[in-house]
């Protein structure tokens, strides 16, 4: 069991490669001597953000609002359709090769399509974002639904379990860590979801202002910092969705995820 | 019986288990002790012949109980929670309160201590472990129980207190037991009968008159030595045929 201390202890050395990576930005501005529309300092894009705090702020809560919307969709159909999955051996048959179509398709192909059917609008951002994060959870999720050691199936059987009783109590605890994996990828997924869908819905000219949106402005400008403050924002946001999942299934979800 | 498309795994096997007796299944491995069990329980159904039990027991009705090798304890339910499953799952119409109150109750007759009750599996030792499954086992008041070498992975100390357990357990309510198992030691001293089997077969049945209770005086008697030694000769004759 790590303590306190050597829990804050592990985060030094991702600490000093962090402090190492902007030293070494900043030299590479200073020393090639790099205009700012190229590669800005790490020093110029803090005062972009700061300048830009009010467009960032908003950005990222519509982004963020987008992203954790279609990952919380991606969680229910998921489960939902791996559960059905895990039911019969015809349905997994049927379902299958579209489930992986989902991993296949390329989003930024499809992303134009749902601009069309869907509108310039915050429901085809989350549209796109659940479509980007939907593949990982289906996937761990039946994994862990199938997955389920004979001796326990044998132990419901013998007890003359029913379908719905060895799924709720046999099958779903089984695969709750399962889909904490296939959440972790996804909640990574749907902020890349929600940019790409942004980059798609802020060319309609409407009134989004997601960070892709404020992305794709700033790179017809010219203007690199900000561009770069919205891309540190944006992986914030996933990094923030990583660090709460894992938090859940670290407290909430703790006695289906720590089994030994 | 056979598993689909594969080796024939027991043939000609007739035998009866007597009501309120313990029989012992001993063999060597693969020679389909375990089938035979699984088959008792309706966890396989045999290619051909039949299995009867009379009176009727329904393992779905908690009346035929399974103690596996492993103690299959589901990892995210604590001892208790995994005693009070079997109820659960048997008779739903159990009131909750009930359900816990026999599930401790039966943890307490097989020794857990109480501070034990509300701990997961990876919190207890192998013999905790097997006495929350054997505990689950008996909560639904089994007519029937088949266990399935379900103390070969303890050791010799644990081994020997959950026999003694099982005795007193049957002493008290005496049921119909049939345990898998490779310990000639552990089939003489539990069982009333015990049954050889080899190659898919039953070859030699002992039958074992000692007296109960087993006490000590019993378990070190020149009588109980001359049971052992001839299991193990009955066995070794079986191997080497």
């Amino acid at each position: 069991m790590m303590t306190r201390r050597s829990k804050l202890l592990a985060w030094i050395p991702t600490g000093l490669l962090a402090v190492v990576a902007v030293a070494v930005w900043q030299a590479i501005v200073t020393v090639y001597a790099l205009p700012p529309i190229l590669l800005p300092s790490p020093l110029a894009v803090l005062d972009a953000a700061w300048e830009t705090r009010e467009e960032l702020t908003r950005g990222a809560v519509v982004t963020g609002g987008a992203a954790v919307a279609g990952f919380l969709l991606s969680l229910v159909v998921g489960t939902g359709v791996a559960a059905l999955m895990s039911q019969s051996r015809m349905l997994r048959l049927a379902l299958y090769p579209y489930v992986i179509l989902l991993q296949t398709v390329p989003i930024v192909a499809i992303a134009p399509l749902l601009v069309i059917w869907s509108g310039y609008t915050f429901r085809t951002v989350v549209l796109v974002t659940l479509i980007i994060s939907l593949f990982p959870i289906i996937n761990s999720v039946a994994a862990g639904l199938l997955a389920i050691p004979q001796d326990r199936l044998d132990l419901f059987r013998l007890y003359g379990a029913s379908r719905l009783q060895t799924l709720w109590r046999l099958r779903i605890p089984t695969a709750v860590g399962h889909l904490v994996i296939g959440a972790k990828t996804s909640s990574g997924l749907a902020v890349i979801g929600a940019i790409v869908a942004e980059f798609f819905v802020g060319n309609g000219g409407a009134n989004y202002s997601g960070l892709g949106t404020l992305m794709t402005g700033w790179q017809t400008l010219g203007r690199t910092a900000p561009l770069m403050a919205a891309l540190c924002i944006s992986t914030l946001i996933g990094v923030i969705m990583f660090a709460t999942v894992d938090l859940i299934s670290r407290s909430l979800l703790r006695r289906w995820t720590q089994h030994d | 019986m056979r598993f689909a498309a594969s080796e024939e795994v027991l043939r000609g096997v007739n035998c009866r288990f007597a009501a309120g007796e313990i029989t012992s299944l001993i063999g060597p491995s693969g020679c389909g002790k375990t089938t035979l069990l699984r088959a008792l329980a309706g966890l396989q159904l045999p290619t051909s012949g039949q299995i009867a039990i009379d009176p009727p027991a329904r393992a779905s009705r908690g009346e035929i109980a399974f103690v596996f090798q492993q103690p299959t304890l589901l990892p995210w339910r604590t001892a208790l929670e995994n005693v009070m499953l079997a109820l659960q799952l048997c008779d739903s119409a159990v009131p909750q309160a009930e359900t816990r109150q026999r599930a401790e109750a039966e943890l307490a007759a097989m020794e857990l201590p109480a501070a034990a009750f509300g701990r997961f599996p990876r919190e207890l030792s192998g013999g905790m472990r097997m006495r929350v499954s054997l505990a689950r086992a008996m909560v639904t008041r089994p007519s029937v129980l088949l266990l399935d070498e379900p103390f070969a992975a303890l050791d010799d100390l644990s081994r020997s207190a959950l026999g003694d357990l099982l005795l007193r357990r049957w002493e008290a309510r005496p049921f119909t037991a049939v345990l898998v198992t490779h310990n000639i030691a552990e089939a003489a001293l539990l069982s009333h009968r015990v049954l050889i089997l080899r190659a898919g077969r039953i070859g030699a049945t002992i039958v074992d008159d000692l007296p109960r209770p087993r006490t000590e005086s019993v378990r070190t008697s020149a009588d109980f030595g001359r049971l052992y030694r001839q299991i193990s000769a009955a066995l070794r004759e079986e191997i080497a045929e």
